[in-house]
């Protein structure tokens, strides 16, 4: 199957023919349907929540969020995000509930911490792996989406994000990227090993502490799951390398502080050196 | 877009975040719409506790409303004051920002809003 993201960049691509077409699509839609539903059940969201839409498009899957009945925990108010101008504006003519923002998740989430009760992003986050200047990298692009999305969720809260790795190297890099914001992530394969392969990165943040269950206790109850654990268990990964009071520390307590939404000040080279003697 | 969402919108620049004047943006030339949505009561309950009142507050001066009372109503006053409550939706939930701009405090960049859709794009000088 040919893939956009191998040669355009998503606002490009997304032009008013595209945008319309990927809209109007019959089979777009009932794909689209069917994984914004299984994204709702993984997030298991008990009351009406603010939900933010991570690549909204057109407002497919918000329009579900928008009509989950209240006997299943809606209806739920969200806020999406999009590059392409052209989907918004099909959105807008579609006359969806939701609010809608253009702007480069790439560029990170422009919202204040502990906003959402959850995220969901429907066949989106893969684009983020192509740069498409010199100035940006897939790497940086990627952490600074999972760094915003992490402060920008309240603790608890949960993000569900489908996406299309080209590869296992993609596979790979978006999940470390959440990991190394942050969260708590695990991978959902819905029909592995066949064309309608569909993966699933569950993020979760924060602690038990507000009663959140492991991802791996939430998805082990449903139907045809199996449970594969590849973390570590028992162990402290490397820790304790770092010396107190160390740039590195500080650079550590920094990053801390930074994903719980406190205010820090930027790193520079001077970060962590003593002051000269004054005479 | 809704005065709920802009309760929640910062600044995007990244000098920004390391103040605390990028918050809230600052609604300018602002024309509003008001949309009908039916209430939903657990959803404000939900939502209450993270909203900066004091934020709220300035905003909603800004846009021209009457002045909010100093403190946040508490959930139980949204369980038995159904006037509060409707009148709190009817702030949040009801009211949309169509066109306009929303100016940061701290460097004064402005976001454009068209019908209804902030435009959150920076050039990448400013990332």
């Amino acid at each position: 199957m040919s893939r956009p993201e191998d040669t355009l960049a998503a606002d490009v691509h997304y032009d008013d023919t595209e945008a319309r077409k990927y809209t109007t699509s019959s089979r777009i839609q009932n794909i689209q349907a069917s994984m914004t539903q299984r994204a709702l059940e993984l997030l298991d969201l008990k009351f009406p929540s603010l939900i933010l839409d991570v690549g909204c498009g057109s407002g497919l899957s918000g329009e579900i969020l928008s009509q989950v009945p209240p006997e299943e925990g809606g209806p739920h108010v969200w806020v999406g995000m999009d590059i392409s101008a052209s989907m918004l504006d099909v959105a807008l003519q579609r006359d969806v509930e939701g609010d809608l923002l253009l702007a480069d998740i790439g560029q990170g989430v422009p919202f204040r911490p502990g906003t959402f009760d959850a995220a969901i992003s429907i066949s989106a986050i893969q684009w983020l792996c192509n740069a498409e200047s010199s100035e940006t990298s897939p790497a940086g692009r990627l952490s600074r989406f999972f760094n915003g999305l992490y402060s920008s969720l309240k603790r608890g809260g949960r993000a569900v994000c489908q996406f299309y790795p080209k590869n296992d190297v993609q596979k790979q890099m978006i999940t470390s990227a959440a990991v190394k914001a942050g969260f708590g992530a695990g991978l959902l394969e819905d029909d592995p090993e066949t064309k309608n392969v569909k993966l699933y990165l569950v993020l979760t943040v924060g602690g038990n502490a507000t009663g959140s269950k492991d991802i791996a206790d939430v998805v082990d109850g449903m139907d045809g799951v199996d449970v594969l654990d590849n973390r570590k268990k028992g162990e402290k990964g490397g820790k304790g390398e770092i010396k107190k009071g160390s740039k590195a520390w500080i650079i550590k307590k920094k990053e801390q502080m930074e994903r719980k939404g406190k205010i820090v000040k930027a790193t520079s080279k001077f970060t962590g050196r003593k002051r000269r003697v004054q005479f | 877009m809704k005065v709920l969402t802009l309760n929640f919108l910062t600044c995007a620049v990244k000098a920004c975040k390391t103040t605390n004047n990028s918050f809230p943006l600052h609604p300018k030339d602002a024309e509003l719409v008001h949309d009908e949505i039916e209430i939903n009561r657990d959803l404000l309950v939900n939502v209450l506790p993270r909203i900066d009142w004091t934020a709220l507050r300035t905003t909603s001066t800004e846009l021209g409303f009457p002045t909010l009372p100093e403190q946040p109503p508490t959930a139980e006053d949204l369980q038995q004051d159904e006037k509060m409550l409707k009148e709190l939706h009817a702030l949040l939930l009801e009211t949309q920002m169509m066109e306009g701009k929303l100016v940061c405090g701290h460097c004064g960049h402005e976001y454009a809003v068209r019908e209804g859709i902030a435009n959150f794009l920076l050039p990448s000088h400013l990332v």
